[in-house]
């Protein structure tokens, strides 16, 4: 090594100085770039998604002046039983025909009670039987129009034409008539959020799927927390370091990337097969995904337990503490936010998970909104998955709407992880 | 905080147990194939709306997964109705003895399936045997001696003169899906009898024959894009060379955007599909477990609602959601024998 003179260190450095400021500048870049790209690739996913999904939130609706005709009906008063075999679908028919009084022929008059949702007379049975007194006589109610009809004045917005698709000129022209005269009009769609699923997608909602999420969600938080938090507890401050809690750990890191659907097939030989627990039902389903997210908490809970600086555990100790004093007077507390973050994660995981649900038939179609559970459901992203899947045209607006409710859900719950560590939080 | 979390899940689950123990199933199970589906749960809707049972719950397993769930023997946990878009496999059908299944076979309908392009794009008129050799992962020599060689066709107008010369691009479904095992039995194989000595072989050796005409290509030609019928309207809209295979209830629901080809000089619609005239369509089955249908409450009743003509009729609400109706006779013949429950003992009996 030869001496080197302050000058000549100095232009040593200025001589790539530049190009370091380059490289420096081009990470930068780099980096602003490639948050631009994430941003990008978000916003285009959410516009997608809410300039298809807004549209299911509004539903066309048809004003109509039925009569509750006890002729026509064929009962004379309102029970239980009356009301089963009640004939509302003619009681509609009728304010149909009385609307459009021109329609005659056997087929236009078919046609025109397709203008109406094949659920109607439902909702007039619920009408009749929560007021009782309007038997035999007449008011003005708002009934879902069609799918069709819906698909279609929804399209009128885009092009003058709008996508006829099943809709005949003779009926565009009721609809054009209707909606001239605010008979026929979008309003807000309450059954989506009221309703489970249906084939008819004017009748379709999320409610059964939002409960099936929740109450599979519940069985899985009621046991993979504690479970997790205990092993994590055990592993890190009673366990012994030997060759056998290494295999565990490695075990546990191991099943944290195991593909979900194996989850699954294991709770169909399990807990169906062997327990003979029912198909399709929470129950099942919050089993499977507690074996599923418990890696994640353990990992996580030990984490956090870590992170708990050993001054604590040992000022404890000198004061005479017991190690499950210490546990659960010191060191648990602290450590809670780090758990609580890793369990909400471990949830929201859960909550976004249809592969393991396959096997054990929560992949189904599901009308009745589950009570318990034991009944059976799906969950969110099943919906979404099986409406995805479905030929009718008005299910696409309706996939998107409920992908917006399962990401502010996923939102909500991030959120709250977020909130829960700020508040709980504590700093050294 | 942590001993009563443990408590009250451990609560939880003992209460959760116990009411598994207590309740019997009282709805109907329905599992099978994703083309039965959409009929499925309409008629499930339907059912539980019309009657005092509990809304049959339907699951989209499959008609393969459907069988191996429906035939894994007679109980509370197993499934009382499996949906089928192809016709039980005697394999499948010995499986379901050997477990003590006894199997009801009802047909309910049929389904096209269509080759469509964009609306933009000029309508193709194709053939069985355009389709077979577009197709066909090995085709016969074009010098005409009775030999195979890789398919070599680029084009559409390679394949045959009067077709337009754009490449051959088809998207449809993986070999996991029926509808690709329909569209091979009867677009495939139906082209691929043309050839006489193809055919010939059919007698001496059926597996070699089977794999011929069924092989699809997997040189690019032939794109697998997913179960998800809506996603290949999208991608046909997007890219108006390519052709796009999918049920005929699709086509129905989105005939501003695609257009069904002309197959042996028929278009796809309602009545040429249930007329038969229209080649390629596949019949629609639901097989239900006799031991069933006395003990799960509503069985009977939801078959008479499925092979009811206000379900299945030419004008029932089955045909609006796309499933095209059987000849009336033979649904009269097969309402009756629905009524009688008659196990079915082997697949030649019909």
């Amino acid at each position: 090594m030869t001496n080197l003179t302050q000058t000549q260190v100095r232009e040593r450095i200025e001589k790539n100085l530049a190009s370091r400021h380059r490289t420096e500048k081009l990470f930068r870049g780099l980096g602003i770039a490639s948050i631009a790209f994430g941003v990008l690739a978000v916003v285009i996913l959410f516009s997608d998604i809410i300039g298809k999904g807004s549209g299911a939130f509004m539903q066309a609706s048809i004003q109509l002046e039925v009569h509750y005709d006890t002729e026509v009906l064929g009962i004379d008063q309102v029970d239980d039983e009356s009301l089963t075999w009640a004939n509302f679908s003619g009681v509609i028919r009728q304010a149909l025909r009385e609307r459009f009084p021109s329609v005659t022929g056997r087929s236009d008059k078919r046609e025109l009670y397709t203008l109406v949702s094949s659920g109607a007379p439902f909702t007039l049975r619920d009408r009749l039987a929560e007021n009782p007194e309007l038997l035999g006589k007449s008011e003005v109610v708002w009934f879902a129009a069609d799918d069709d009809v819906d698909t279609f004045i929804k399209s009128l917005k885009d092009s003058k034409e709008g996508f006829r698709g099943r809709t005949s000129d003779q009926k565009a022209g009721w609809i054009e008539q209707l909606l001239e005269t605010g008979e026929l009009k979008k309003r807000f769609n309450t059954i989506f959020f009221t309703n489970g699923d249906s084939r008819e997608p004017e009748q379709a909602g999320i409610r059964a799927a939002l409960m099936g999420s929740l109450f599979t969600l519940l069985v899985t938080l009621a046991l993979s927390f504690p479970i997790g938090v205990a092993a994590a507890i055990y592993l890190e401050e009673y366990a012994p370091k030997n060759r056998w809690t290494d295999l565990i750990e490695v075990n546990i890191n191991n099943l944290a990337a195991v593909p979900s659907i194996v989850f699954g097939l294991l709770g169909l030989a399990i807990f169906i097969n062997f327990f003979e627990l029912p198909r399709s039902a929470p129950l099942v389903g919050g089993l499977v995904l507690t074996l599923m997210t418990l890696p994640t908490i353990i990992i996580s809970s030990r984490a956090a337990l870590k992170a708990v600086p050993p001054s604590i555990r040992e000022a404890a100790m000198g004061m005479g503490a017991s190690r499950m004093q210490v546990v659960f007077h010191h060191v648990l507390p602290l450590a809670m936010p780090g758990m609580l973050t890793g369990a909400i994660i471990g949830m929201a995981q859960a909550l976004g998970e249809t592969a393991p649900l396959l096997m054990i038939g929560m992949v189904a179609f599901i009308v009745d909104v589950p009570g318990g559970v034991t009944d059976p459901a799906t969950v969110l992203p099943v919906q979404i998955f099986l409406w995805a899947d479905s030929p009718e045209r008005a299910f696409v607006e309706r996939t998107s709407a409920a992908i917006m409710v399962l990401l502010s859900v996923l939102i909500l719950m991030n959120a709250s992880a977020v909130m829960l560590r700020k508040k709980l939080e504590r700093r050294w | 905080m942590n001993k009563q979390i443990l408590a009250t899940s451990l609560a939880a689950l003992t209460l959760a147990t116990s009411q598994v123990a207590m309740a019997a199933r009282d709805y109907i199970s329905v599992v099978g194939s994703s083309t039965v589906y959409p009929f499925t749960t309409t008629v499930a809707e339907r059912f539980s709306r019309a009657t005092q049972f509990k809304t049959p719950v339907v699951e989209s397993t499959g008609t393969g997964g459907g069988m191996k769930l429906f035939c894994q023997g007679v109980g509370e946990s197993t499934a009382d109705v499996t949906g089928a878009s192809r016709r039980i496999k005697q394999s499948e059908l010995e499986m379901c003895k050997g477990n003590g299944v006894d199997v009801v076979e009802v047909q309910i309908g049929y389904d096209g399936i269509v080759l469509a392009n964009a609306k933009k794009a000029t309508p193709f008129k194709l053939t069985r045997k355009d389709i077979f050799l577009a197709l066909a992962k090995e085709v016969p020599n074009p010098n005409g001696s009775e030999t195979l060689v890789a398919n070599p066709y680029k084009t559409w107008k390679d394949v045959n003169p009067a077709l337009p010369n754009t490449k051959i691009e088809v998207l449809g479904p993986p070999p996991t899906s029926g509808t690709r095992d329909a569209f091979a039995e009867l677009a495939m194989e139906g082209g691929c009898k043309k050839f006489g000595w193809i055919k010939a072989m059919k007698k001496k050796d059926k597996s070699a024959y089977k794999a011929i005409c069924h092989n699809v290509r997997e040189d690019g030609a032939y794109v697998e894009a997913g179960e998800n019928d809506n996603l290949i309207v999208n991608k046909l809209v997007a890219n108006p060379n390519a052709l796009g295979i999918f049920g005929f209830s699709f086509l129905d629901q989105n005939a501003d955007k695609v257009q069904g080809s002309l197959i042996e000089d028929q278009a796809p619609t309602f009545d040429s599909i249930a007329d038969q005239s229209y080649p390629v369509s596949r019949p629609l089955f639901i097989y239900v477990k006799k031991a069933h249908a006395d003990v799960v409450p509503g069985i009977k009743q939801f078959l008479a609602e499925f092979t009811n003509e206000r379900a299945w009729g030419d004008e029932g609400y089955l045909a609006d959601k796309g499933m095209i109706p059987l000849p009336t006779e033979k649904r009269q013949k097969i309402a009756t024998d629905v009524r009688k429950m008659n196990a079915l003992s082997n697949l030649a009996a019909k």
